[in-house]
């Protein structure tokens, strides 16, 4: 909608004027927005855990989970928190070279991290519908992996912007902070979504 | 002034002043909040015509005690959607997204809502809600109660169930984002003049109720996502035959529907704060008291859930629990109902029509929640659960209480919305023949309850006639007493007396502007000299 009119110098000064008290709240307004979130995910976490407390054995036979290539991807994700806070300073340094450079990193690092998922899924020799363990974790590990894939289209989406001069700088850089918080917040619930499903199954 | 000569062209939205409006601007993806506020009224308002209209066939249908008039199947579609259209499509978007939307900008000297784009968005996700509703009576409409809990969600026309799922997660998303637009601009927006403590009582409410949407409206989102699974997928979340647990559904579903009675009733309780002082013309009774009561609420509310499940099979520790915090949320609500009454006594009342709502919603509301008391205590409530007792307690507290707030709402902003006044003794007699219906339909229905009659069914013992038929008329006054408003506020709309900006001589920033406001509110933000409810200061005005 921006930009869809051309105002003269006189307007464009009102309209200035007029708009010189709106602050930028979509840090804020994403930090609100991923607290509610964040509640979906505690729905499930909760389901989850009830789940197992009633259950007599879980996982159940036959529904056993692979634990090595699942910590490589905690690992990978986890480390792609960091990488990605790279990215911001350099904004702030006004390096946007710096910023496609460690954004490209976590994207690719997002891509393996989805690609291993897949690859756990089609290995595991069971499906979604095989019992409540089964339904359990492919939809919460699902449910998760769909937000690491908006995430990634989010990185992708500022390293498209970034191609642009001047498009993000010094003082310019909402979009970028928006997409590291969110990656944070998928990195976030996947450390509890590991610690619930996978490394409960060693206590 | 420069100022002056601003246009919608000129910030980026290609609309005239408000006065050249014409019927199709309001059908666009329009970012400005009153726009928005009139859109989410409107379309409310038609779907509680629609919610409305199938009342009226259940109650022709429960005129005799054989299933005559509709099949039974047809019937538990009827009171499935009756209650979510109610609920989820013309009371929380009515009250929240409708008022609030149009209200709480001005109320705080902000010329927009903080994210006018994502507003936008919020109202139109609510759009595919409604289709969906309606679309499922093509598939046998969903026909497992409101509630929807498995295993008869399961079991009963599937595909209807889903469109009622996907337009309940669409009216939880719309509700989600708009929460957090007015979390951040009650927060962040407030004219500089304006403290926490300076707010009008109604954008407290709407915090409160913002918070309480954000928190537990994903939580119900994911217990709908599961049933989805469930019907559609081959899971058994709620199965019980594959290790699945019903009462699960139950827990997460009442999660979040309790906190929704609150959405429901939190804005209609700031609708009442800004109503009573401008026409009982005293300043409100215990500010701080009200406004820290809708926070407590707020946080109360979302531990008292289980009081919904004392019959399913719910251990001893959290029947006494539930009915523990239970009966201590109706506290805060006290405070306030007793703030109001102590604010209208001694006053100068102006019976407006807004004013009798108000009166109404107070007297109701009192009813209402007394009987929500009775429910909320295990013993009782094991006795008269899923009976017309239950439906009694809360038409009293959702027709009683919501609806009377809302119109009462709507006659007091109605020349602010509109620029135009309503006319005075059809809204008299609007009144009078909702208070006649509402006591006329609801009333009775404790006895049918205490009697034993269950709710949701299409048939009933002939024992249970004489009273039934009594309801039925109420709920066709009801019907009736539509007419008027709906005369009144069409004809009011284009030809009414043209409005000031201040008719009733309130003290709310609302009111400094014209009527109806221009874009962005005001040329020039207004700073606040005296408190929201300063009055008694000078001889009040009597103007009606």
């Amino acid at each position: 909608m921006q930009g869809a009119i051309e105002p003269t110098s006189d307007t464009a000064a009102v309209a200035e004027a007029h708009h010189e008290e709106h602050h930028d709240f979509r840090v804020i307004g994403l930090i609100t927005f991923l607290c509610s979130e964040f509640l979906m995910f505690a729905g499930f976490f909760v389901i989850f855990l009830v789940y197992r407390s009633a259950a007599a054995e879980w996982p159940p036979e036959e529904t056993e989970i692979e634990l090595l290539l699942p910590a490589i991807n905690t690992i990978i994700l986890v480390a792609s928190s960091f990488v990605i806070h790279y990215g911001d300073t350099a904004v702030k340094q006004n390096n946007v070279k710096g910023l496609r450079k460690w954004y490209a990193i976590t994207a690719a690092m997002g891509a393996i991290f989805l690609a291993g998922q897949i690859y756990e899924y089609m290995n595991l020799g069971y499906g979604l519908t095989t019992n409540l363990f089964s339904n359990c974790f492919y939809l919460l590990t699902g449910f998760h992996g769909l937000h690491v894939f908006i995430g990634l289209l989010l990185i992708l989406g500022v390293l498209w912007r970034s191609r642009r001069e001047g498009h993000y700088g010094a003082e310019k850089h909402t979009g970028v902070e928006m997409a590291e918080i969110y990656w944070h917040f998928v990195d976030v619930v996947w450390i509890v979504l590991f610690s619930i499903i996978y490394l409960l199954t060693l206590v | 002034m420069a100022q002056a000569n601003i246009t919608g062209e000129m910030i980026g939205n290609s609309f005239p002043h408000p006065d050249k409006w014409k019927w199709y601007h309001y059908f666009t993806f329009n970012v400005d909040h009153k726009v928005i506020g009139i859109q989410y009224l409107v379309s409310a308002f038609f779907f509680y015509l629609v919610g409305g209209a199938m009342a009226l066939v259940m109650r022709a249908e429960l005129a005799t005690p054989s299933s005559d008039l509709v099949d039974p199947n047809f019937y538990n579609a009827l009171l499935t959607n009756h209650g979510t259209i109610m609920i989820f499509l013309w009371i929380v978007p009515g009250a929240i997204g409708g008022f609030g939307n149009y209200l709480v900008p001005l109320m705080i000297g902000a010329r927009d809502m903080a994210f006018p784009k994502l507003n936008a968005l919020a109202f139109w996700i609510t759009v595919p809600a409604g289709l969906l509703i309606v679309g499922s009576f093509f598939f046998g409409g969903a026909q497992s109660g409101w509630t929807s809990y498995p295993p008869l969600s399961l079991i009963t026309a599937n595909t209807a169930q889903s469109m009622w799922i996907l337009a309940i997660v669409c009216a939880g998303t719309s509700s989600i984002l708009g929460a957090l637009n007015f979390i951040i601009t009650i927060w962040k927006m407030r004219v500089p003049s304006m403290g926490w403590n300076d707010m009008p009582l109604f954008c407290w409410a709407i915090l409160a109720t913002s918070l309480l949407a954000l928190f537990s409206t994903p939580v119900l989102a994911a217990g709908l996502v599961l049933l989805l699974f469930d019907i559609n997928f081959g899971t058994s979340f709620f199965r019980p035959e594959n290790g699945g647990d019903v009462v699960m559904y139950q827990h997460l579903f009442w999660f979040y529907s309790h906190p929704a009675v609150y959405l429901m009733i939190l804005p209609i309780f700031g609708i009442m704060s800004e109503v009573i002082p401008v026409h009982a013309r005293k300043p409100i009774f215990g500010y701080k008291a009200i406004a820290y009561s809708s926070l407590t609420i707020c946080i109360i509310g979302l531990f008292v859930w289980v009081h919904h499940m004392f019959t399913s099979g719910t251990p001893p520790w959290m029947r006494m629990f539930f009915t523990v915090s239970t009966l201590i949320v109706a506290v805060p609500t006290g405070v306030k109902i007793f703030s109001w009454v102590a604010t209208l006594w001694g006053g100068k009342i102006r019976y407006t029509s807004a004013m009798l709502f108000a009166i109404g919603l107070l007297a109701m509301f009192v009813f209402g929640g007394l009987s929500g008391v009775t429910l909320g205590t295990a013993p009782v409530d094991i006795h008269v659960h899923d009976t017309y007792y239950v439906v009694a307690h809360f038409h009293y507290v959702l027709f009683g209480g919501s609806v009377f707030g809302i119109y009462a709402g709507l006659y007091h902003w109605f020349p602010k919305i509109t620029g135009r006044m309503l006319n005075e003794p059809l809204g008299k007699v609007h009144f009078i023949l909702t208070f006649i219906g509402t006591n006329l339909t609801f009333l009775p229905m404790h006895e049918l309850g205490l009697k034993g009659m269950p709710r949701r069914v299409a048939m009933y013992d002939p024992q249970f006639q004489y009273i039934n038929i009594i309801c039925t008329i109420g709920a066709f006054v009801l019907g009736l007493s539509i007419l008027p408003f709906l005369i009144n506020a069409i004809w009011s709309w284009s030809n009414g007396p043209k409005a000031s900006g201040n008719p009733w001589n309130a003290k709310t920033l609302e009111w400094t502007t014209d009527s109806p406001p221009i874009i962005e509110n005001w040329d020039v933000l207004p700073v606040m000299t005296e408190g929201p409810y300063a009055y008694g200061e000078e001889p009040a005005e009597v103007s009606s």
